[in-house]
């Protein structure tokens, strides 16, 4: 056994990894074939096929390893397995994946993504996850939004949790090197090649340098930027910044999907998750008069596979062959903004949400059997129970569709070297992501992007990129940045404010002046930011790890209020006041943005979307 | 306080010399267990060294039954073996229930806090210096729980009979009224004794090795669905095994106590029928 | 309705450090970490604390309140009087790195010393079958949300910092239990629980059960039960007469030793 009282001679106290000789007070150099920057699902998959395939891999992450925000993912994996419905395949879930993207997505990755998931998720049983079974003993699968077929396979609801667990304890089986409480600052560039990323530690404030040809972003979202938001404070954009600051380019940044259900009392936990399974298995939506609004709200587009009474809807959950689903099961735009609308018209509960009812539903037992999770939430937060009385809930903001612009097979960016998976790449889901389609995208893309980076890695033998000292000491200076200044603000009240402003201005509901607005007081935050000041030391100050952080939620805020400005219509993740409804012109492209030259703010041009083939068209006749 | 440098103030950790911030009454419980337990023992000990007084017919002390050594008339429902036995009758079976609830997982949880201080209660800073647990000599020997419980079936089998004789018509000499002496007895004695024995088989059944023998050490519920069944029952008695423990330990002194008192002529059976 | 805290908080690294005085402006439906928050935001930026996701399924923020151990996101101001001081340290269990942050490594390192899931073959047809009552005592303990707060309150390592080498920890028993009741699994642990994990070193005093934030029977449902499999294996001389003339229960056959 090795050391456990304190960090052995050159080893890493955090982690365990070994530390270079000359490390002392200076900085760490380490060298790898792949470094993955984030430890979710997306990295961690990543890690473990870039590792299998023969790499010298290191998973580099903010917080310890396990507490990545995947732990909060709770409904399901996405996957036509067909345990429960025989019917299902690959097919099917590509249709559901594109119409629930309102047919904006990269066709090419939603059928990569129905096609391997299965197989996914069956690799995590290897592994040792243990999901809830059929009767058949196989993997259950659960309904879900959009989903035509019970598709998710799930654990209770904390899947996420059994993910990322069983994940974890694959790469500790498997020896990958992780660098725990590690924030990454910069990716290093030799040419147009990738040649490594500068990090710190987040507990020392020292420098690190990573000497590798292939870096793998699976940093995660950018909720952060957003006050009331179901994400944690790592979700500052940050793969998203490093990819634009590496030359790469994001497209769809305009979609940002509010999630219908978060808790909005009390006000320390509001925008909370509040899974959908609470719908899948039964739950459903009332206004403050009692009355079940969401038939009021069924779109044309979903009207012929939607039950448009009572009886209908409430028959689905036993007889799916013969009923169509409830409107609450509608894709999450849909329903976040019918809620929305309910409570601006004035029927919202006292806390300013709507009624999500179960209670009045389903048995105790069954809720606290199905909905563990749920249950212990709302009791040890909000004192309510949820097998009795029904949960107050309000939108969210969830999930950014947009990303890094990846190409579908091997993930890489426009950058030669550097790669995104997860949720900081976009395409895969469109405008709007479906519910378990997360998941599944974390499992197939995170294993797609470690072998292609392996390779990519493996073919360049002895001719690897190099970083150059220039670049280092540049990336050093601008992390100890915010430490120079004087009589500047607090990144603290900078943040506070870019939410308020973010959640206002391009919220759920957006108009051109108040997008327009927005991005003027983005750049007011920007110069605010210039001379904010950070007090103490180096060591585990969160002060200054959120001054960093702050760099990159000002941009990746820029660019969501730029898109969502530019797009002037209503799809998906994006609704436009002034544009209600969809134009068929702006469904056939992109909007894409890079930094500017100067590096002071984006640029955006449009870009038509990839062509599906004819084969895949049929799927939509 | 003096500084250590083996546990909470070992160098390194934060810097806080209390052995305890807990501010509510940590203290209370393990402090109940204490002088609970020790009057138990003490009770228990004078008790059974006594030799005497543990019969009053026809009820049978807990603590001499079954009744193996020189006993009085009428308490051997299993004949006299250790007859020959210079002490207690009690000396010779005691060790069953004795073993049974010392090396119980609940008891031992409730006496390493109340009477080793290890620890007194979570979070409270335990005062040994240094500590290994059950993996040595004496302590490696509860391992061996589950022969206590095979012991204490029986013993629960045996006092399940004495219930059934304190059904019995009682002898003349204790008989009130008309001093009519056949049919069926029913007095508080044979209540108490019930009870008694209802606490003893929660106690005995809710057992940790009992859930494990049952059916907790497969691992294929599904290939054995009787097995099953009783290790889902065990376990919900399991749930409540501390409150069995304290239950069964109250009434078995309670037990004791009340046909102690008959035997001395000290108090009458309050008779039902 | 707001009022001012009384809130305590420990300041220091691993040369010394002292609790000192925060009061700080609450309101209704608050929780310790809100507090601490407000705290980092108006009066000390550097004030080191993890957290991430706020709602405790994470297990990030794990502290002592007033000496208990708890995640500070569940540990809800309602639960105190208005006057009542709170005083907020790190875990002492673990060197401390700053402030409210420890060094829990030691975890990270006793993961590593566990066999990992080791499974047949699946079935011809690409898939495993597991009956869902064989898998819900697993499922139990997969909840654990790796907070260490059963690692931190342990006294075993707690109250003797010279047991951490040779004892992994209430958090990593719950892992042996799992890996012992999984219905595929082709590896015995039991000599391993036993010896290198230091299994025999919980006396079973229940403390890990007592602060589990999730509620899991760690005693009960884990410890006890891996205690009794021990027993099987090592010191039960009837199951060992039992396997050498082959009357035994079929269920573990096909496990190997690691």
């Amino acid at each position: 056994m090795s050391e456990t009282n304190g960090p052995a001679e050159g080893r890493h106290p955090m982690t365990g990894n070994a530390l270079s000789g000359d490390a002392q007070g200076g900085m760490e150099r380490h060298t790898y074939d792949v470094v993955v920057i984030g430890a979710g699902g997306a990295g961690l998959r990543a890690a473990i096929a870039a590792h299998e395939s023969g790499a010298r891999t290191a998973i580099v992450c903010k917080s310890l390893l396990g507490k990545a925000h995947t732990v909060m993912a709770e409904g399901g994996i996405a996957a036509a397995m067909g345990n429960r419905w025989p019917e299902d395949n690959w097919e099917v879930h590509f249709r559901d994946t594109m119409r629930g993207g309102k047919m904006l997505n990269n066709w090419r990755m939603a059928q990569l993504h129905a096609q391997e998931a299965p197989e996914r998720v069956q690799e995590l049983e290897d592994w040792g996850a243990l999901f809830d079974r059929t009767d058949d003993g196989l993997i259950s699968q659960r309904d879900f939004g959009g989903h035509k077929y019970a598709r998710l396979a799930h654990v209770g609801d904390r899947t996420g949790l059994e993910m990322i667990r069983t994940l974890q304890q694959r790469a500790v089986a498997l020896g990958i090197d992780v660098f725990m409480e590690c924030t990454v600052t910069d990716i290093f560039k030799d040419g147009s090649k990738v040649a490594g990323a500068f990090a710190y530690w987040r507990e020392s404030g020292r420098f690190i340098v990573f000497d590798a040809p292939s870096v793998i972003l699976a940093t995660g979202g950018i909720g952060k930027s957003f006050k009331v938001t179901s994400n944690s404070w790592e979700y500052t954009g940050d793969g998203h910044a490093l990819a634009m600051r590496a030359g790469a380019s994001l497209i769809n940044m305009e979609f940002v999907q509010f999630h219908p259900t978060g808790m909005v009392w009390p006000p320390s936990v509001k925008g909370l998750l509040v899974t959908e399974s609470v719908r899948g298995d039964g739950g459903i939506l009332k206004n403050s008069e009692g009355k079940r609004f969401m038939f009021d709200y069924i779109p044309e587009f979903f009207k012929a596979e939607t039950a448009d009474t009572v009886e209908e809807a409430d028959a689905w959950y036993d007889d799916k062959k013969n009923n169509r689903r409830p409107p609450e099961l509608l894709p999450r735009d849909e329903v976040a903004r019918a809620i929305n609308s309910e409570i601006k018209a004035g029927r919202g509960t006292p806390h300013g949400g709507i009624y999500l009812d179960i209670a009045s539903r389903r048995t105790p037992e069954f809720i606290r059997k199905r909905l563990p999770s749920m249950y212990h939430q709302f009791k040890e937060l909000a004192d309510v129970d949820i097998t009795a009385e029904p949960m107050e809930i309000g939108p969210t903001c969830h999930y950014v569709m947009g990303g890094v612009e990846v190409d579908a097979d091997t993930q890489e960016s426009a950058v030669t070297g550097l790669y995104a998976v997860g949720e900081c790449s976009g395409g895969m889901h469109g405008s709007n992501r479906l519910g378990g389609n997360s998941l599944g995208d974390l499992l197939v893309f995170g294993k797609r992007a470690g072998e292609a980076a392996t390779t990519y890695a493996a073919s360049l033998g002895d001719h690897r990129p190099r970083v150059d000292e220039a670049d280092v000491k540049a990336a050093q200076t601008s992390a100890l940045a915010p430490f120079e200044v004087e009589g500047g603000e607090n990144p603290y009240t900078i943040q506070s404010d870019l939410q308020q402003s973010m959640n206002d201005l391009v919220g759920i509901i957006r108009t051109r002046t108040e997008l327009e607005e927005s991005l003027a007081e983005i750049e007011a935050f920007k110069v605010r930011a210039s001379t904010m000041v950070v007090e103490g030391h180096r060591q585990y100050n969160p002060g200054w790890h959120l001054a960093l952080d702050l760099r990159n939620m000002l941009i990746v805020s820029e660019c969501i209020a730029k898109a969502a400005l530019a797009r002037e219509e209503s799809r998906g993740g994006h609704t436009r006041d002034d544009f209600p409804g969809p134009n068929d012109e702006w469904g056939t492209k992109n909007l894409v943005v890079n930094l500017n030259e100067a590096g002071t703010g984006v640029d955006l041009h449009e870009k038509p979307l990839p062509e599906m083939p004819d084969e895949l068209k049929g799927y939509f006749a | 306080m003096a500084t250590t440098d083996h546990g909470v103030t070992s160098p390194g950790r934060a810097r806080i010399d209390a052995r305890t911030l807990r501010e509510d009454r940590w203290w209370l419980q393990p402090l109940t267990t204490f002088v609970v337990f020790s009057a138990f023992v003490v009770y228990a000990t004078v008790r059974a060294f006594m030799g005497r007084d543990y019969y009053a017919s026809p009820y049978l002390s807990p603590f001499y039954s079954p009744c193996l050594g020189d006993c009085v008339e009428g308490a051997s429902d299993f004949g006299q073996p250790f007859s020959w036995w210079p002490l207690s009758a009690a000396l010779i079976i005691l060790i069953f229930p004795l073993g049974f609830r010392m090396t119980c997982y609940y008891y031992r949880k409730a006496y390493y806090r109340a009477f080793w201080l290890s620890p007194p209660a979570c979070g409270v800073a335990e005062p040994h210096s240094a500590y290994s647990g059950e993996t040595k000599f004496p302590l490696i020997l509860q391992n061996v729980h589950r022969y206590f419980w095979y012991a204490a079936v029986l013993v629960g089998l045996v006092l399940t009979f004495d219930v059934v004789l304190a059904f019995r018509p009682m002898p003349a000499e204790y008989a009130v009224g008309d001093g009519e002496t056949s049919g069926i007895h029913m007095g508080l004695g044979t209540l108490l004794m019930i009870a008694n024995v209802v606490f003893i088989w929660l106690y005995t059944l809710s057992c940790h090795s009992c859930r494990h023998v049952v059916g907790g050490r497969l691992r294929h519920f599904s290939k054995h669905p009787v097995r099953y069944k009783l290790w889902t029952w065990v376990s919900k008695l399991n749930g409540s095994h501390g409150r069995w423990a304290w239950y069964s330990l109250f009434s078995v002194a309670l037990v004791d106590l009340y046909i102690f008192l008959l035997a001395t002529g000290t108090i009458q059976d309050l008779r039902f029928f | 309705m707001s009022y001012t805290l009384k809130l305590r908080i420990w300041r220091g690294d691993k040369d010394g450090g002292a609790v000192e005085d925060f009061p700080v402006e609450v309101s209704e439906g608050e929780v310790v970490l809100d507090a601490i928050h407000r705290v980092q935001a108006t009066q000390a930026g550097d004030l080191a604390v993890r957290w991430n996701c706020k709602a405790g399924k994470c297990g990030s923020c794990s502290a002592e309140v007033n000496g208990r151990p708890r995640l500070m996101c569940m540990c809800r101001l309602s639960d105190f009087e208005e006057d009542e001081t709170i005083t907020v340290t790190p875990m002492r269990s673990f060197p401390v790195i700053r402030d409210l942050v420890t060094d829990v490594s030691f975890n990270y390192e006793k993961a590593k010393e566990l066999p990992s899931f080791s499974p047949p073959p699946r079935d011809a047809d690409g898939k495993r079958r597991m009956a869902q009552v064989d898998v819900e005592r697993g499922q139990e303990f997969r909840k654990c949300i790796e907070c260490f707060l059963c690692q931190n309150v342990c006294h075993v390592v707690r109250d003797h910092e010279d047991n951490k080498e040779a004892f992994a920890g209430p958090r990593f028993f719950l892992r042996y239990a799992e890996l012992d009741m999984h219905p595929l699994d082709t590896h015995d642990r039991r000599e391993l629980a036993q010896g290198a994990a230091g299994l025999g070193m919980c006396n079973i005093t229940k403390c890990c059960t007592e602060v589990c934030p999730e509620g899991i029977q760690i005693t009960d449902n884990a410890i006890i039960p891996m205690k009794e499999r021990v027993v099987d294996k090592k010191f039960d001389p009837l199951v060992w007469l039992g396997n050498k003339i082959g009357i035994r229960n079929k269920d573990n056959d096909g496990r190997t030793e690691v």
